[in-house]
């Protein structure tokens, strides 16, 4: 074979061109983004006006105009209304949510035994953080001390009664604890429950399925409102006289029972997603019914539903607010409660009140639903259609 | 226990029945029925005692008596002589006038909103994912009490009342509309829209029977609109225009006249509109998200403009989607207006909590409360179901 003598090859790639001119930068954005039709055009303008009239009083109200500290509603009324702000102000009263701080997160917990309370978030924030993060090594022992240890040590911090700890009764509890209280207990008892409930559904024995399918389908058709009523004026007259429950302990049945029925219904779509070899395959190995679902069917099962389960996490934090009805005074409730100090009532209390406590409600409610988008694409092993 | 089958072969021992997953069936269900049955005779048991130390009898013959409480909004006749009974059906009538107008609202704002969501314009995804992520993330009571106590009632007083066109007014004690009266002869109104209604349905039926028999077709949308307009305007002046309005009137302190909105239900009905419309936008982006693009592509390519892409191709698949959850958030809409309790409008929860405290027959109150919730739910899925097995893709 001859050589082709050729003049001139290139050996390395031509380096990529740039983008003409009006396809990249700001205008090509703008245009592209903003401006791409006559209509896109009016709809960007219409756009703008919205959030031009939406977010420069909502900005001055929050940060421009708000007070931020102050003894007493003077500083959060006009001189109209007996305070010392110039007519026609409007801001938020952060001095309020300063003042009362305290009592947004505790309650009427024993200002001297709040340090337990503390104690109690930090172990648990020590505890859920590291087992949140993949990377952290011994997930076993971790989950042992969150899930058996902490509950335990978190009961007796909480109530008190033993150790030389004073007891302080639930009555006085309120505010943000109320709320995590609730909601942590009722996600750790509806999460096993119901799992037991949609397998109790999928189940072939008629009766467990009757008892399961009723429970659900009936709790799932009420409101919240509702059971938390029953459970705090029913649940007494179903127990034999003189046994009485803790206020507190009956609204948490109630929440937990109704979380447990929705979790049910999301769990039973996720093991109805199994396609039917997995299960026969299980049973084909010899596994009993215990083993094929523990570590065939329900792995595979939850991971499936993890948006779904966190979703109904979200929506019981949300529910929690809930027991103010039944006169509890979760994070909500004692907001709401304080629009009444005599204090501190002023024009502005009520509005940054409910932006604080919707404030807190949010970050937790987005944080949970941003963790869930984080696993599900972790977990995410490419199976899915 | 060995036995021969008829080939001689030995089967194989069998060391207890309790292995039989079938006898393990039947025993564990017997097992769970007499403890079901032991729980609830023993809560039976507890209760019947209570109640006689209580000195409450049971039974629903309290619904008779005389309620003895005012309530503030009623769309029926009622006073505080009315019996429990009236009062319920009150709150019933309540609780549905509020879901009703909610989930109308909800809907419209979550389509356009979920729409928007999908929009080529940045800025208008970027308003649509605030509202969505900001209003899916707080609690349905906490909207309402922004509604009820930051918004309405820091409202001006009724003496500086914001006037607003066609003679309504809005201030702390709620939202006042003119008052439609109606004159003689106004029934043939109503009378006009049936027989319109009967009409469209007759005229859109014969279309579609011309146009699979000939492939001709009837201008049946606008045929339809000029039915249903035209002939209740046609009756409206053929029976001498009989309707004429009663305006609010402003005086020193109060309104007096006109319609009036109360400030508790205007709360709850826009809290819950807002509310359920962020999860309804999610449901639609799914949706549309979820209808292939091929499917678009597809009709672009047999020359259908975009408007009749979207709805003769994509929206009915999205439908299809949509309806399940949709159906369920419209149960949540309805369940959650039993929060109305929170700011005291008197809906079936709150007016069941009253006669609940006066009368102390809680377990008939909440016997009342399950049955018509469950109702309510029942219903809803019955017509969603209906609704979505006409919409559902026919197989082969």
């Amino acid at each position: 074979m001859q050589e082709h003598d050729l003049s001139w090859v290139r050996t390395e790639m031509a380096l990529a061109e740039k983008a003409p001119a009006r396809e990249r930068g700001v205008v090509a954005w703008l245009r592209k983004n903003l401006m791409a039709t006559p209509v896109d055009g009016i709809l960007t303008l219409i756009g703008l006006v919205v959030v031009a009239l939406i977010v420069p009083p909502i900005l001055n109200w929050v940060l421009f105009s708000a007070q931020w500290t102050g003894a007493d509603r003077a500083v959060c009324a006009t001189v109209a209304q007996g305070g010392s702000q110039p007519e026609g102000w409007s801001g938020a009263c952060w001095a309020f949510i300063n003042a009362k701080f305290a009592q947004f997160m505790f309650g009427r917990y024993t200002d001297s035994e709040r340090w337990r309370v503390i104690l109690v978030a930090v172990m648990f924030v020590a505890l859920l953080v590291p087992l949140m993060i993949p990377r952290v090594p011994r997930k076993g022992l971790n989950a042992i001390l969150l899930f058996l240890v902490f509950p335990v040590i978190a009961f007796f911090l909480l109530v008190g009664g033993a150790f030389g700890l004073p007891y302080v009764e639930t009555q006085l509890w309120g505010g943000l604890l109320v709320t995590l209280v609730l909601s942590t207990v009722g996600i750790a008892v509806s999460l096993p429950l119901g799992i037991l409930l949609a397998l109790g559904r999928r189940s072939r024995l008629p009766v467990v399925k009757a008892v399961c399918v009723i429970f659900i389908e009936t709790v799932r058709g009420v409101p919240l409102v509702t059971v938390l009523f029953m459970a705090s004026v029913m649940l007494p007259l179903f127990l034999p006289a003189g046994m009485t429950f803790d206020k507190f302990l009956r609204a948490l049945i109630g929440v937990a029972l109704f979380a447990s029925a929705y979790m049910a219904e999301v769990i039973r779509g996720g093991l109805q997603a199994i396609p039917k070899g997995q299960y026969e395959g299980a049973d084909s190995l010899g596994l009993t019914y215990w083993q094929k679902t523990g570590l065939i069917v329900l792995p595979q099962a939850l991971k499936l539903v993890i948006p779904g389960i966190v979703n109904t996490f979200i929506g019981m934090f949300k529910d929690t607010s809930l027991v103010y009805i039944i006169g509890m005074f979760d994070l909500l409730g004692i907001v709401r409660q304080n629009f009444a100090d005599a204090t501190w009532a002023s024009a502005q209390t009520p509005m940054s009140g409910l932006v604080f406590a919707g404030f807190v409600f949010w970050i937790f409610c987005f944080g949970m639903s941003r963790y869930s988008i984080y696993m599900e694409r972790r977990l995410d092993t490419g199976h899915k259609r | 226990m060995a036995s021969q089958d008829a080939f001689g072969r030995t089967a194989a021992p069998r060391s207890s029945v309790l292995n039989d997953p079938r006898v393990r069936g039947v025993l564990y269900q017997i097992v769970l029925f007499v403890l079901l049955v032991l729980f609830i005779y023993w809560i039976v048991g507890n209760t019947v005692d209570n109640l006689r130390r209580l000195n409450i009898s049971s039974g629903f013959a309290f619904l008779n008596q005389r309620a003895g409480f005012d309530i503030s909004q009623s769309l029926i006749a009622y006073t505080s002589d009315s019996r429990y009974s009236r009062a319920l059906l009150v709150g019933l009538l309540n609780t549905l006038l509020v879901a009703a107008a909610g989930i109308v609202t909800a809907t419209i704002i979550g389509f356009v909103v979920g729409i928007a969501r999908l929009s080529n314009n940045w800025l208008i995804r970027k308003i649509a994912l605030v509202y969505v992520e900001v209003f899916r993330n707080i609690p349905p009571l906490l909207v309402i009490f922004f509604w009820y106590f930051g918004v309405i009632s820091v409202l001006p007083a009724a003496r500086d009342s914001i006037a607003l066109p066609f003679g309504a007014y809005l201030n702390q004690r709620g939202f006042y509309l003119p008052k439609a009266i109606w004159g003689d002869g106004a029934w043939l109104i109503p009378l006009g829209l049936a027989l319109a209604i009967v009409m469209a349905v007759f005229v859109a039926r014969r279309a579609r029977q011309r146009q699979e028999a000939t492939g001709q077709q009837f201008p049946v949308m606008w045929t339809n609109l000029g039915l249903i307009v035209g002939l209740p305007l046609l009756a409206y002046f053929a029976a001498g225009m009989p309707l004429s309005f009663d305006y609010p009137q402003k005086q020193t302190f109060n309104l007096t006249g006109g319609f009036a909105v109360t400030p508790e239900f205007l709360s709850l009905y826009l809290a819950l509109s807002f509310y359920t419309a962020s999860f309804i936008a999610e449901i639609v982006r799914a949706g549309i998200l979820g209808v292939s693009k091929g499917q678009s592509e597809a009709s672009f390519a047999l020359g259908l403009r975009s408007g009749q892409a979207l709805r003769l191709v994509v929206v009915p698949q999205a439908m299809r989607i949509v309806i399940p959850p949709l159906t369920s958030q419209y149960l949540n809409l309805t369940k959650n207006s039993s929060l109305a309790i929170a700011i005291g409008y008197p809906d079936l929860t709150a007016v069941g909590g009253t006669i609940l405290n006066q009368s102390g027959q809680a377990i008939e109150i909440v016997a009342v409360w399950m049955v018509i919730y469950l109702g309510i739910s029942l219903a809803t899925s019955a017509f969603m179901n209906w609704f979505n097995a006409k919409m559902a893709l026919v197989e082969r």
